[in-house]
């Protein structure tokens, strides 16, 4: 499955929701996306994990990257994530403890 | 005993196909559904890794992928990458994969291998035979 990006605005965040595979083949997709709105001067990003079916270690350093910018610039990044094979993925590579990681868009953004 | 192998140029494209392949095969050799998630994941790592080495060291020779089934299933993937550039970042402890100085191609490494050994118990990194390359073997068990 190909990957998907569809961006919306909710209150001062972008949430960009993500579909399909983030993979070494599709990762520097998610990358420019995102780095491009960054670049646009977007500070508070929120990136819905909801639709992913397969993420791997590209796609993992793809979102730190974009959160390492964002710390940079003084702005936020956070992760919407409920399903438990992801959620492993998180686990063991110890990254849950460097992402905000929430369960629903409202709990990110506060709504 | 079956035996499947596969050949493909390193390109990250081709390392969805290694994977499909590699999940069709565990499925039909009765690796136990819940299984199955694990090893696309990890053979999806093991690949993106050997493609990655490929392509730093401008190698164009094929990834080799090997997947056979006599009472567990392994599945080997081969590199042709010079030894020492398979050094690795496995000892690393997961916490530190996130270092702000650690670039996103070594932290996407250290990930790899965070998740190779994380979602695989029986795991071999070796040099491969003939000399020149890695060896990533990885087994699991069949339900039947």
């Amino acid at each position: 499955m190909e990957l998907s990006l569809a961006t919306r605005t909710v209150g001062e965040f972008a949430v960009v929701v993500v579909g399909g595979e983030v993979d070494v083949y599709t990762a520097p997709q998610l990358r420019e996306n995102l780095f491009e709105l960054i670049d646009s001067g977007v500070e508070h990003v929120v990136v819905d994990l909801g639709r992913v079916d397969f993420l791997d270690s590209t796609g993992l350093g793809v979102l730190v990257g974009v959160l390492k910018r964002l710390r940079t610039a003084g702005g936020s990044f956070a992760l919407v994530c409920d399903r438990e094979p992801l959620l492993k993925i998180f686990r063991i590579t110890a990254l849950d403890q460097v992402f905000p990681l929430y369960p629903t868009v409202d709990a990110a953004t506060g709504a | 005993m079956a035996v499947v192998r596969l050949s493909f140029s390193p390109a990250p494209v081709h390392v969805r196909t290694a994977r499909l392949v590699g999940v069709a095969v565990a499925r039909r050799a009765g690796v136990r559904q819940g299984l199955l998630d694990e090893v696309r994941l990890a053979i999806g790592e093991a690949c993106t890794r050997a493609v990655a080495l490929h392509q730093q060291h401008n190698l164009s020779d094929p990834v080799r992928v090997e997947m056979s089934d006599d009472g567990t299933y392994a599945v080997r993937v081969v590199d042709r990458a010079p030894i020492e550039a398979g050094a690795d970042l496995a000892a690393l402890p997961p916490y530190e994969l996130a270092r702000e100085p650690l670039s996103e191609d070594a932290l996407t490494t250290g990930v790899g291998f965070a998740l190779l050994a994380g979602f695989v118990d029986d795991l071999l990194v070796r040099p491969a035979d003939g000399g020149i390359g890695t060896e990533v073997q990885m087994v699991w068990p069949l339900e039947r």
